[in-house]
């Protein structure tokens, strides 16, 4: 279980690396200092006869040698820990960059979770990886090599039987470790469809309970607990072979090694100290072998989590930066020509969409929810590049040019902004940051926001998220409005929320739009007549194309799509 | 403690499966001492060249611990795991059975949050609470008499020695270390919510960031946490690293201490010095059962936060409300005989969610027949859903009645209150199991023929079909791999299966867009044909199809009547259903003046419908 990844991340901190098995070693020199001493002390009393006043030297030296174990041991233990925290800090901000480098395009959809995953509990998994099982493999191989060399020469068979059953350790271990790591892997599946089955249990009671079926459920709890007991343990009985047969190993051995020293003392050919010596060895030649066996779990969730990395690291980025365009002034119109976009399973989202958005004008984008709107929006943030035709500004095409720099002309309202967690505050101000406070109320007090935060006890300082306010919808689409109001671009894309709020607030959330799109040019996916009524022009989109075009007025007249929501929208059936 | 007391309650259920467990491990590491004890005596015995007869019991000693002790170890593995299982399945079901009754009364908070995740977790990090918390304790105690025992035949002062030195290793050591160490977890712990928080922020706000081409600030703020975090981890590793040299360094002198006094006992007379290579090396191997004991002490901080956390779910909400309104209860009692047996029927009904709170319903009444549809209006927080819990018998109201065929609901068991009532609401939740399984829930004897019905009904039944597995396909987490308007369709089929004669539709619409809402409403309306329904709702959706219709502010009716009274009466049923349309006033306003509606605003929308309905019936 050596893998090659995570040996490349741990050679970038060498240094800790190499204190790291250095200080083990040491720690085994005094480990055998220790047992040369402690056999010498005892072999005088013994069989020397010689009394406690006699034997201060050799205690006294041992004194010292048990302080160098303790601060060599210690050593190892903080070497280790720091290489791990180091490799750690690298990689999450490796991770955090590459993520960014590649954009919404990539974190998007069910990715996120497992992204977030990677990059918080993954990262942390390495820990017992880099800290444990990496120095572990390199000292498992070191220090029982020292032990047989210094072995050897006093007792060629215990040296003997030593070398001979250290290789079926990591043999046995490679071999049972993989036959049970199926075992387990398949066991913590069950484990965590166990946990799940409960969680769904309790989230979903207030409609277990309006079933009536809420208090039958307490069974079918116990029954999956049971099942998952018994399974648990026939598996168990299994894997703990493995370990069975490892103890084994290594009991065995010793007692080989006892019983054959013992002989040999008996016929006269061995000295007492030197076999007590070598007694007092042989545990300690497995140690650091079974030590490695019990950190084999370390090994494949490190190898699990560095496939992850994988993914995340080696993908190419894709190309935003071409100094050469640097955009000085917003163009005149805006132009899709032609655009088509696959996803990378090959599904088309869109096929063959033309339009044009003149400086000043609102363009709406009208359509059931996946009939390809947010890829447009998508592809005119630059998030993804159409895979057939192109945005043109004023005639230049959009990929051409540094895609921040464009950025820095558009205010985006997507549907569900993203809150982070810090103060009302910065997260409005996350869109300028060098805004004064002043420039950030007046933002909030054009989005309708600044008369709720004031009622705050910590107003503008209120944090949000876990332990701060939690934030209605209708209050996060307003400090998304805030925010673009904040940064005052000339190109607005917004997003209007599917979801229903009361008509009070609704009516509130339209004026700050209305102040918000005026004199702006603006893309609005919008959901309401409210919103689309008020646009220049109306593009009706289905399963990626255009189907219809024109004003509020002249798609009303039409039979079509429009004029069916129009109608259920007011009221009338 | 006290946590500690109630673990060690669900722990004293598999008390033989414990003593079990821990006698297998204290005879695990006993084999271990015995196998280096009897190696060491076998030494040194050879050493004063008896004959090899005398040998031959140290030789089936060693040869008999190096077996024992794996077999040992394994059969201690298998009863300590059992105990974790055991354990498990005891947390699981209590933890159930305690937060149903809460549910959704108690715990409304808890629903939603990363609460019940977070329960569910340390549900499962207490089933170690045997492994990792109780067992090295139990088995160092009796390694320590046993070892005690051994060493008290030789002279009582090693004894005395180790009992001292274990001490101070397995409990003195570890507490302090654990005290020493409390500021730098609590920083630790800090450091890392705030990074963690950073991280999940910046891959989830991935798009906004890019947006607002903020990703430079982002990474330097990330670079600045990260920092601070390994910095706070630094610490805890000099401590941690600190404490494995000082339990190293304590484990060695205890070695020297009882190596000094045994050589000055046996050289004393006290015994002879044969044994003392066995005192030595049994001293070494008893260590193995100190070592864990360091990590006991964490693993029992991490059980006792787990255990507090889930005490508490459990516990602050355990109390009842249960307040009885003697006479609004007689008021009520008359006013139910003087309407007769409606199909129910709520009468002057008064809730708070707490003592010294507004109301949250004030003074609610009316009466719902078979066959009729009532809607309540109002904006979120106008006592809505407050409504609903009351009906479903999620709380206790206080004052006032509801009457279900004219039986007081205060004297109903809960279980027959929602026989009668089936509720759709936009929190349908849906289980991570088949379509089939989560339709039958509502009725769990249906035959396939009836949910297949109930799915036809709700107009989801062709969906289904076309699914991989029809109504054997998995639907997974919350019903992930469906759309919004599907689940809401099932839940609406789940509904429909139950077959109850009243059917509360709880903004059953929320969240769907406006074909959807219409499409559906139009399903349900059908539905409650011979039933009756309650609509609660602040979409003016549909409602010229109810009966009758209440419109609530702050818990109290402020009007009532059907939809073309109500817009007549320009009040506030009129504006909201003005502000919702808003949008088409412009574009309808030349037909309206046509109708003689003027300016006035409430005229226009009163005309309005008019205009739509002659405009749809214009052949096209």
């Amino acid at each position: 279980m050596f893998n090659r990844r995570l040996f490349s991340y741990a050679r970038s901190q060498r240094v800790l690396f190499f204190l790291t098995i250095a200080f083990a070693f040491l720690g085994a020199l005094t480990i055998l200092a220790q047992a040369w001493l402690l056999s010498a002390v005892i072999a005088r009393a013994f069989l020397g006869g010689e009394k406690l006043d006699a034997l201060w030297s050799p205690l006294a030296l041992l004194l010292v040698v048990v302080f160098l174990r303790a601060l060599f041991h210690s050593a190892n233990e903080f070497t280790a820990s720091a290489l791990a925290i180091h490799l750690k800090q690298n990689l999450r901000q490796l991770i955090l960059e590459r993520v960014l480098a590649r954009g919404p395009a990539f974190t998007r959809g069910e990715r996120t979770g497992e992204l977030t995953n990677t990059a918080v509990n993954g990262v942390e998994a390495l820990d017992a990886y880099f800290s444990q099982y990496l120095p572990q493999l390199f000292i498992a191989s070191l220090v029982p090599l020292v032990i047989f060399f210094v072995v050897a020469p006093l007792d060629w068979v215990s040296a003997l039987i030593l070398i001979l059953t250290a290789p079926l350790i990591p043999f046995f271990m490679i071999l049972i470790g993989n036959a049970a790591e199926g075992l387990t892997r398949r066991q913590f599946g069950r484990m965590s469809a166990l946990s799940g089955h409960l969680l769904d249990a309790l989230q979903g009671l207030t409609t277990l309970k309006l079933l009536n079926q809420s208090r039958a459920f307490a069974a079918s709890i116990q029954r999956a607990s049971d099942e998952y007991a018994r399974a648990t343990l026939a598996v168990l009985r299994v894997a703990f072979l493995s370990a069975f047969v490892l103890e084994l190993l290594a009991t065995i051995s010793v007692a080989l090694v006892a019983v054959g020293i013992g002989l040999r003392v008996l016929y006269f050919q061995m000295e007492f100290q030197p076999a007590l010596f070598v007694l007092i060895l042989a545990p300690e030649f497995y140690m650091p072998l079974r030590a490695l066996g019990q950190r084999f779990h370390a090994a494949a969730s490190g190898a699990a989590v560095a496939n992850r990395l994988a993914e995340i690291l080696d993908a190419p980025l894709p190309i935003t930066h071409s100094p050469n365009h640097r955009s000085a002034k917003f163009p005149e119109t805006i132009k899709f020509h032609n655009i088509a976009f696959s996803y990378p399973d090959a599904r088309a989202a869109l096929r063959d969409i033309s339009f044009e958005i003149r400086a000043g004008k609102t363009v709406a984008l009208f359509g059931a929810s996946g009939a390809g709107k947010s890829t447009l929006v998508n592809l005119l943030l630059r998030f993804d590049e159409p895979t057939r035709g192109e945005i043109l500004l004023d005639g230049m095409p959009l990929r051409e040019l540094d895609a921040d720099a464009w950025r820095a002309h558009i205010a985006y309202v997507p549907q569900a902004p993203h809150l982070f967690h810090d103060t009302l505050a910065e997260n409005i101000r996350f869109a300028r940051p060098d805004a004064t406070q002043i420039e950030i109320e007046r933002a909030a007090r054009a989005a309708k926001l600044h008369e709720w935060i004031v009622t705050l006890p910590q107003g503008y300082a209120t944090s949000i998220g876990e332990n701060g306010a939690r934030l209605s919808g209708g209050q996060a689409q307003r400090l998304a409005l805030a925010r673009a109001f904040l940064k005052d671009a000339p190109l607005l894309i917004l997003d209007e929320p599917t979801s229903n709020v009361d008509p009070e607030l609704e009516a509130q959330l339209r004026d700050a739009t209305a102040r918000l799109m005026r004199g702006r040019t603006t893309l609005l996916i919008a959901h309401r007549l409210a919103t689309l009524y008020r646009a220049d022009e109306i593009i009706v989109i289905e399963n990626g194309r255009v189907v219809q075009r024109g004003t509020h007025d002249t798609l009303l007249a039409r039979q079509g799509a429009y004029r069916a929501l129009a109608l259920a929208g007011a009221g009338y059936a | 403690m006290r946590e500690f007391a109630r673990l060690a309650r669900f722990a004293a259920a598999s008390k033989w499966w414990i003593v079990l467990a821990v006698l297998l491990g204290a005879g695990t590491v006993g084999a271990g001492i015995g196998l280096l004890a009897a190696s060491a005596y076998l030494i040194s015995a050879a050493a004063l060249h008896p004959s090899i007869a005398e040998l031959s019991l140290a030789i089936v000693g060693v040869r008999f611990f190096g077996i024992a002790r794996a077999g040992l170890r394994y059969l201690e593995r298998l009863a300590a795991h059992t105990v974790s299982l055991r354990l498990l399945t005891a947390l699981r079901v209590w933890f159930y059975n305690a937060l149903e009754p809460l549910v959704p009364a108690r715990v409304q908070q808890f629903q939603s949050g990363d609460m019940l995740t977070r329960a569910v977790a340390d549900i499962d990090t207490l089933q170690d609470f045997y492994v990792r918390v109780l067992a090295p304790p139990l088995v160092a105690f009796v390694i320590a008499l046993g070892m005690g025992a051994f060493l008290w035949q030789y002279d009582a002062r090693l004894a005395f020695v180790l009992w001292g030195a274990w001490l101070v290793a397995g409990i003195g050591l570890p507490s302090f270390v654990q005290r020493a160490a409390r500021s730098a977890t609590q920083k630790w712990i800090t450091e890392r919510a705030t990074m963690h928080a950073q991280l999940v922020d910046a891959i989830q706000g991935a798009a906004d960031i890019t947006a607002f081409g903020q990703g430079e600030n982002v990474k330097t703020r990330a670079r600045e946490t990260s920092a601070a975090y390994a910095s706070a981890q630094m610490r805890l590793a000099q401590i941690n690293a600190l404490q494995a040299g000082a339990s190293n360094l304590f484990t060695n002198l205890t070695l020297l201490a009882i190596l000094v006094v045994g050589i000055s006992a046996a050289s004393a007379g006290g015994f002879h010095a044969v044994y003392l290579a066995t005192i030595a090396l049994a001293t070494i191997a008893a260590f193995e059962a100190v070592t864990p004991l360091p990590q006991a002490a964490q693993a029992f901080e991490n059980a006792r936060a787990a255990g507090k956390r889930l005490f508490e779910i459990v516990d602050t909400h355990r109390i009842e409300i249960e307040r009885v309104d003697e006479r609004a209860h007689a008021h009520a009692r008359a006013h139910a005989r003087a309407h007769g047996a409606m199909l129910l029927d709520v009468c002057e009904l008064n809730f708070a969610y707490a003592p010294h709170h507004a109301n949250a319903l004030d003074g609610i009444s009316f009466s719902l027949a078979r066959g009729k549809k009532i809607a309540l209006v109002g904006a979120s927080g106008a006592g809505k859903s407050t409504l609903v819990h009351l009906l479903a018998r999620f709380w206790e109201y206080d004052a006032g009645e509801i009457y279900l065929e004219g039986k007081s609901l205060r004297e109903c068991s809960a279980d027959a209150v929602r026989e009668n009532i089936a509720v759709i609401s936009q929190q349908t939740y849906l289980f991570n199991a088949s379509v089939r399984d989560n339709l039958r829930l509502a009725k769990p004897n249906a035959t396939d023929e009836e949910i297949v019905c109930a799915a036809q009904r709700a107009q989801i039944h062709a969906f289904v079909e076309q699914l991989p597995n029809g109504y054997d396909t998995n639907i997974g987490e919350r019903g992930a791999a469906l759309s919004g308007g599907e689940r809401q369709r099932l839940g609406i089929a789940r509904a429909l299966l139950r077959d109850t004669p009243l059917l509360i539709l709880d903004e059953p619409t929320a969240n769907l867009d406006a074909h959807t809402e219409r499409a559906i409403l139009g399903e349900l309306f059908e539905a409650a044909q011979d039933g009756a329904l309650l609509l609660l709702t602040h979409r003016l959706v549909g409602l010229e199809r109810m009966d009758e219709i209440l419109v609530l502010e702050q818990g109290r009716v402020v009007e009532r009547g059907a939809h073309a009274q109500l817009l007549a009466q320009r009040g506030v049923y009129a504006r909201m259903w003005a502000l919702q349309n808003q949008a088409l006033r412009k574009n309808f306003n030349f037909r309206v003046q046509s109708f003689g509606g003027g300016e006035d605003a409430f005229n226009e929308s009163t005309a309005r419908v008019s205009v739509l309905c002659a405009l749809e019936r214009q052949p096209n």
